[in-house]
């Protein structure tokens, strides 16, 4: 693989680019997180599409939660790889020594992983509609606001506690335990406001939760960024 | 002395949970329509109110433990000392109110649990400091001190917006009986008493229990450094 170091006069988005160039192309040889992710998903779409055999009815108000949990333990395995890469050879301590800006490091994995799990997310998406015999009663584009901002908090939060995990013992069953108690008010937006959009009930005419969801993704990406040399440096 | 204080201080607050036990039990006139089992109240409220206090001192802690560990490290480890121990000793308290709020809502509501504002806040709550208390064990080191008063500050930040979401969402406790309004307050003098009572003994219990921890924390911290610095020396 060619290395590009980035010197720290190569601004912040070049640097960010450069990160991101480099992951999306790991990815394109292997598309290892791509292909287990998108399987995992499937069969837990499976799984629970025979566990509660839903109607019609019964589907619109359970597939915001299906979808996001299905999306939630299919990316916690690779927001694990995302940082176990980066051990092999010290790339992750090389990076630490290199003068340049650590947010451009997150930002970049944080961005990688958002286009893996969306890509996931669209291939599912058919998939899912058939499956639970879907079809939006409410406005459907709004899915376009309320997927992407809830996959970015699953995935910024994600990240950063993958990154803060990696040098546990047990990091692979760490990551969970610490990231699902802090998405779970992400995860509540979310849900509610799939099934609002689903269902058509009107409950929620000034769209609350998907400002919820905004303010929880500017809140804790704001968060992250301040407290993830913290935690790339902690000795 | 020290062992003489030590036992001053158990007889006062054993004294100080028997007079609370009493006043809760025997004196506070029986609810007019909840009956005896309004008796929990004394219990819940107070165990609550201090549950919150203790989940407090540990982000406290934590901000200082960030703030002082490369400065002054010796203040840094006190700082730690005082996050793990009122992370767990709020934990404790926390898990009382979760035993004692099922007990009391079974007979009044006739359900055991809702997922209500303030439940579902206290068992989030409550999951992200256990989720804490792991992560302290998964880790090792000053690195995991690091880490922890990380996850600590991403906990006390999920924490208000689990509560406005759920207070937008549903809400069955009943009005906060403090500074919920102009009809709140324990309006019977013997209630109140008792209810005071309660808080105070549960107050010195918690922060005997506190400050007993953080001395322990203290020394095993000390037999930790000195184990480091024996080995460093070869012996």
């Amino acid at each position: 693989m060619t290395t590009r170091l980035a010197a720290p006069e190569r601004g912040w988005v070049a640097l960010v680019w450069t990160h991101l160039h480099k992951d999306l192309r790991i990815e394109w040889r292997s598309r290892e997180a791509i292909n287990s992710m998108l399987f995992f998903a499937l069969l837990v779409v499976v799984l629970f599409s025979m566990a509660f055999d839903p109607t019609a009815a019964a589907s619109r108000e359970i597939a915001g939660g299906v979808l996001c949990v299905a999306t939630l333990f299919a990316s916690v395995s690779v927001l694990n790889q995302a940082w176990t890469r980066e051990i092999r050879h010290e790339v992750l301590d090389a990076l630490r020594m290199t003068p340049a800006d650590r947010s451009a490091i997150f930002v970049a994995k944080v961005l990688a992983n958002f286009f893996f799990v969306t890509v996931v997310q669209g291939l599912l998406a058919p998939v899912f509609f058939i499956f639970y015999n879907l079809r939006p009663l409410g406005n459907g584009w709004l899915l376009l606001a309320v997927v992407p901002l809830g996959t970015w908090a699953l995935v910024a939060n994600g990240t950063f506690f993958a990154a803060l995990s990696i040098r546990s013992r047990n990091r692979e069953l760490l990551l969970p335990l610490i990231l699902f108690p802090i998405f779970l008010p992400a995860l509540l937006a979310m849900v509610l406001a799939v099934k609002t959009i689903l269902t058509g009930d009107g409950s929620d005419p000034h769209l609350l939760w998907l400002k919820m969801l905004a303010g929880y993704d500017i809140i804790f990406m704001t968060v992250s960024l301040l407290l993830f040399d913290t935690v790339l440096q902690a000795e | 002395m020290k062992r003489l204080l030590l036992l001053l201080a158990f007889v006062g607050v054993a004294l100080l949970m028997a007079w609370g036990f009493y006043q809760a039990i025997f004196v506070a006139p029986t609810e007019a329509t909840m009956g005896d089992v309004q008796r929990i109240f004394y219990y819940h409220v107070p165990n609550a109110m201090l549950s919150f206090l203790f989940f407090a001192i540990s982000f406290v802690a934590s901000i200082l433990f960030l703030a002082w560990r490369n400065g002054s490290p010796v203040r840094a480890q006190t700082a730690d000392a005082w996050a793990l121990a009122a992370a767990e000793v709020g934990v404790v308290f926390c898990s009382v109110v979760l035993v004692t709020g099922p007990l009391w809502a079974r007979p009044v509501w006739g359900i055991w649990w809702t997922w209500d504002a303030r439940l579902t806040t206290t068992l989030i709550l409550w999951l992200i400091y256990v989720s804490y208390l792991l992560l302290r064990r998964f880790a090792e080191g000053a690195q995991m001190q690091t880490l922890a008063a990380v996850l600590s500050i991403f906990g006390a930040l999920d924490v208000p917006i689990v509560y406005m979401a759920n207070r937008w969402w549903r809400t069955q406790h009943p009005a906060p009986v403090f500074g919920g309004g102009p009809d709140s307050g324990i309006k019977d003098p013997t209630m109140l008493a008792a209810f005071g009572w309660n808080v105070l003994a549960w107050a010195a219990w918690g922060l005997m229990l506190l400050t007993l921890r953080v001395h322990v924390e203290r020394r095993q911290q000390r037999i930790r450094h000195q184990q480091s610095v024996a080995a460093l020396a070869g012996k």
